[in-house]
Parts: structure tokens; C-alpha cells; sequence
């Protein structure tokens, strides 16, 4: 009777305590500038509010500004790890402005290293996560091995983060035969230490413990909180833009699309390494069924007038470019959405505890990452009058004016 | 005594990774240099989650309006003596985003910098030939 009691004063009393628990901007677990403000019971995680606006630093304005070659190098900067989706996703925006097709060798280069790009990015993201977890053992382990496909992207490309291969028209290098050698052969290599990490996933217990029936999200919540690519996949929804709106070559490639039901961090873990098994093949068969010819076709350097949307399935999700020309060498308009702006809400919900479900403390970290955040391309700014609900647009040196008082 | 310090001082120096903004390709450079193929941590390099404990100060990125206040406040927590390095072209002179309207042209308008590491990204090569030179004026100073 007295220990009941006592558990039920003890209850009411930690309901009224709730705190505030700054996250970020500067902290170990994130590795970019953003902030989180959870709103904490004891050990559980109430509420949470997030603020991506660090890393603001007014891409699309400055994209006006400067002409279409310029803008290829700007667009890859908007992220560094899915730059690759960025500029084919900024090509064929302009190359549908044009209405152009390129050359189909260059499709498969494209899509060959946009696959292997996505091996670098989920193969990060899995050392990351082993990292949150405090398994740092793994995370060397897959680092070690990423080396492997950075190895092969700087073999094509020429550098080994911003590739910068994508051009309008095509893309800037061939493949050689000699290099093809060696991709095979990296591929190999991959494939065999992808099916050991797949194992570690799903049997290791440590990972085991910190993943499983952790950060949920619901297939319903997925759908109604916009979440896109791995997470939501991960929840049991099958979609993924190579599927539902075909670019380049994807039509044409066979792949099949990964989906977990587990709901959890597990999940995610299970469907991104499984994804980087379905690029390995994907790169193969580019490799085998490339066809010879050019890589590249001259397209002015105006635009005609016009609008364009691209979608591309980036390593995070489904990533959307629109671009407005009005026949000078400059964009008049040019919108980005990324990925990661479209998870915000749903790790939001997946850190809020609720009914059943609840959220430690100690499960931030992995959570986050979960989604595998890139704030950098997150935060847009719009000038609003709330009194007057009157919202308006200024020219760039009007920004850097307001900005400098 | 002071030679001692200085000894430990070079064979241990901590670092403390912040982005100001950057696209995240020198951040993935930063930490693949610390990973077993480039291997960092054989200059006794560790990286730190603390201001508190850093002796050396990696920033990424073109500073942003936002950031600032933060990486000022951060460069203050740090213990004398500190230093900073800068990595990536953006972080030296503002690079692709120079004339963005919400980014300073590069970090040295507003901390002092200490070592300048440029490419975009750098390789973790430069990254670790970048920590050596630091090392190596620790060592003349």
C-alpha cells in the first residue's frame, strides 16, 4: 500500500518536472549546425522543436545570379555527400528546358555513378550510425571499406567528394575499359564485405539492442508526415522515384525495391545496406551493357523560355528541382527540395514519446541519424508581414543590404 | 616545465570539429582522414565532443550570420592556448558562396586562423599534410 503510494507521488511529481534540453548546434552527435530543443520528463522525451536555419546560406538567390555552367558547380555545393543527385537533377532540368535527350552512353554514366554514389553515402551513414550507437568498431570497419568505392568515384571522376560529372548535355569524362576492369573488381570487393555488414545488422546484439524498437514511425504517420526515401521505405511503403517517374535509365536497369516492415532503426539500417547490394548490381549490369558512342551534346547556353521539374531518388530521398528560365543565360527562379526537409517532421514525431511508445534520452542520437540528416540544404527564407500578411521578394543586393545592418 | 607541456601538447593534440555551414564534403574528409586508411590518430590526433577539451579548432564551411554568434562562443570556451584551422576553400575565403548574401568571406574575418587547408574538399591527405604543418609551428613557437 505505502510503495504504491509512493510510486504515485513520485509519478506526479516527475509529470510536473518537465525540462528544456538544448541539442546542438555545435554537438557531438550532429555533425552539422542544427539545433533541438526536446522538452524532457525524467528520461523521456516529450516534445521536440527544431531549428535547421545554421546552415542558411542563400544558395537559391545566389543561383539567379550566375549563369548555367556556374550554377552546376554551385548546385553540387548545396550538399557534398548527394552531390551527384544535385547536378543530374539540375541537368535534366535544363536539358528538358531545352528539350534535348542525351547521348544513351552518357545515361549510363550518369546512373552508373549515381549508384556508386549511393553506396559512398549509405555506406557513411551505416559508420555514422555505428558511431551513435558507440560501436565504433564497425564504424571503422565500413570506412575502412568505403575507401573502396572513393577510390573508384575519384578513378572516373577526378575528385573524390564533388564529382562534378554531370554536365548539361552529358556528362564530362568517358569510361574507359581499363577503368571498367577496376570497377568490376571493386564491386567484387564490395559485394562480399556488404554481405558480412548485412549479417552484423541483423545478428549482432549490440546492434540489435540499440536499433530495434527504436525511433518508429508508422507506415500511416510515414505517409501523412511526407517522409521520403529510406525512412520511409523502411516503414513498408514501396516508393522510390527510379520506380515511379523513371530518369535516365531506370526504366531499363533491373533493380528491386527495398522495404523493411520492422518500423524502427533497424529497419533503416536493413534497408540502406540492402540498397547498396542492389546498386552493386546495378553497376554491374551498367557496366557490361554500356553502349559505345558520344558522351556529350553541345547545347547553348540560353535556355529558351520555360519551365522544368526534375525529380531524382538522391541517397536521402526524393529530391526536387524546378527552374524557370526566360531565355537569358541566368535562371529567373530556381527551387530546391531536399530530402532531408521533407524527414524533418517525421523524426520529429518519431522523438516525441506517445500512448505506449516512449523515447529516451539515450536513443536521441540514433534517432536523428536515422533519417541520415544533411541540414545544409534544409532552410529557406521567405520575408512575410504578419500583421499585414503581405509576403514579397527582394533582389540580392536589397538581401545583403538587410543583412548588413 | 614548460617543455614538458609542450611535449604532451604535441603529441596529444585534441581536435574539435565544427561546421559553420559547409556542404559537408570537407566534414566527411575531416573524418575520413581520422579512419584506419589515412589514420590521424597515429599524431595522437583525437576528435573531441567538448570545446572544453580541444586544443585545436576545425572548422568547415563559410561562416554564416547564424553560426557566428555559436563559433564565437565556442572559439571562448576553449582553453589558451588554441588553435584553428581552416579547412576547405569556403573556409578560406568564402569560395563558391562568396557574394552570398548571408555568409562572411571566410573564416579569418572572424576568428584568427592558425592553418589554412584549401580544396574543395581537400583530400584527407592534405587534411593530415595541413595537421603536420600545425604540429610543426606548435613545435617553433
Amino acid at each position: 500500500m505505502q510503495k504504491e503510494e509512493f510510486q504515485r507521488t513520485e509519478k506526479k511529481s516527475a509529470y510536473e518536472l518537465f525540462f528544456d534540453m538544448p541539442v546542438g548546434p555545435q554537438h557531438p552527435a550532429l555533425k552539422e549546425p542544427a539545433f533541438f530543443k526536446f522538452k524532457v520528463e525524467g528520461e523521456r522525451v516529450i516534445g521536440v522543436d527544431a531549428d535547421v536555419s545554421y546552415n542558411h546560406r542563400g544558395i537559391e538567390k545566389a543561383l539567379e545570379y550566375r549563369n548555367y555552367i556556374q550554377n552546376i558547380y554551385l548546385i553540387e555545393r548545396i550538399c557534398g555527400i548527394c552531390n551527384v543527385a544535385h547536378t543530374l537533377c539540375y541537368a535534366q532540368a535544363v536539358e528538358q528546358l531545352h528539350g534535348k535527350e542525351i547521348p544513351p552512353r552518357a545515361n549510363y554514366i550518369r546512373l552508373m555513378i549515381e549508384e556508386l554514389a549511393r553506396i559512398h553515402s549509405h555506406a557513411l551513414w551505416l559508420g555514422v550510425a555505428a558511431h551513435e550507437i558507440g560501436f565504433d568498431t564497425l564504424f571503422m570497419y565500413v570506412w575502412r571499406d568505403r575507401e573502396v568505392v572513393m577510390d573508384i568515384i575519384e578513378m572516373l571522376t577526378g575528385n573524390r567528394v564533388t564529382t562534378a560529372i554531370n554536365t548539361i548535355g552529358g556528362v564530362r569524362r568517358d569510361v574507359s575499359d581499363e577503368a571498367k576492369y577496376k570497377v568490376k573488381k571493386g564491386m567484387d570487393i564490395l559485394e562480399e564485405r556488404l554481405k558480412y555488414y548485412r549479417n552484423v545488422a541483423l545478428n549482432d546484439p549490440t546492434v540489435n539492442a540499440r536499433c530495434s524498437d527504436v525511433g518508429i514511425l508508422k507506415p500511416r504517420d510515414a505517409i501523412r508526415l511526407c517522409a521520403v526515401g529510406p525512412t520511409l521505405r523502411a516503414s513498408g511503403v514501396k516508393n522510390d522515384v527510379r520506380l515511379d517517374d523513371p530518369y535516365t535509365l531506370h526504366d531499363e536497369v533491373p533493380f528491386n525495391i527495398v522495404t523493411c516492415d520492422t518500423m524502427d532503426v533497424l529497419g533503416r539500417v536493413v534497408v540502406r545496406v540492402d540498397e547498396m547490394l542492389e546498386s552493386v548490381n546495378m553497376v554491374r549490369y551498367c557496366l557490361e551493357h554500356m553502349p559505345n558512342g558520344d558522351v556529350k551534346i553541345k547545347l547553348s547556353l540560353s535556355p529558351p523560355v520555360g519551365e522544368a521539374i526534375s525529380r531524382v531518388e538522391a541517397p536521402r530521398g526524393e529530391l526536387i528541382h524546378y527552374a524557370r528560365s526566360n531565355g537569358t543565360k541566368n535562371p529567373e527562379r530556381y527551387k530546391v527540395r531536399t530530402p532531408t526537409f521533407g524527414n524533418i517532421p517525421a523524426v520529429c514525431d518519431m522523438l516525441t514519446s506517445k500512448g505506449d511508445y516512449e523515447v529516451n534520452i539515450a536513443d536521441i542520437p540514433i534517432t536523428l541519424a536515422s533519417i541520415d540528416p544533411c541540414f545544409s540544404c534544409t532552410a529557406r527564407m521567405e520575408f512575410r508581414d504578419v500583421s499585414k500578411s503581405k509576403t514579397w521578394v527582394w533582389s540580392l543586393e536589397e538581401l545583403k543590404a538587410h543583412c548588413k545592418k | 616545465m614548460m617543455n614538458l607541456v609542450k611535449w604532451a601538447r604535441l603529441r596529444s593534440p585534441w581536435l574539435l570539429h565544427f561546421n559553420t555551414g559547409a556542404c559537408n564534403a570537407c566534414d566527411i574528409e575531416v573524418l575520413a582522414a581520422l579512419t584506419p586508411r589515412y589514420d590521424l590518430e597515429r599524431f595522437g590526433v583525437l576528435l573531441k565532443g567538448s570545446p572544453r577539451h580541444a586544443d585545436v579548432l576545425v572548422v568547415t564551411g563559410p561562416v554564416t550570420r547564424q553560426v557566428r554568434d555559436r563559433l564565437l562562443r565556442v572559439y571562448n570556451q576553449m582553453p589558451d592556448p588554441k588553435f584553428v584551422v581552416a579547412v576547405g576553400t569556403c573556409c578560406i575565403s568564402g569560395g563558391v558562396f562568396n557574394g552570398c548574401y548571408n555568409v562572411y568571406s571566410g573564416l579569418d574575418s572572424v576568428i584568427p586562423v592558425d592553418a589554412y587547408i584549401f580544396g574543395c574538399p581537400p583530400k584527407p591527405e592534405a587534411i593530415i599534410n595541413g595537421v603536420a604543418a600545425l604540429l610543426k609551428k606548435l613545435e617553433e613557437s
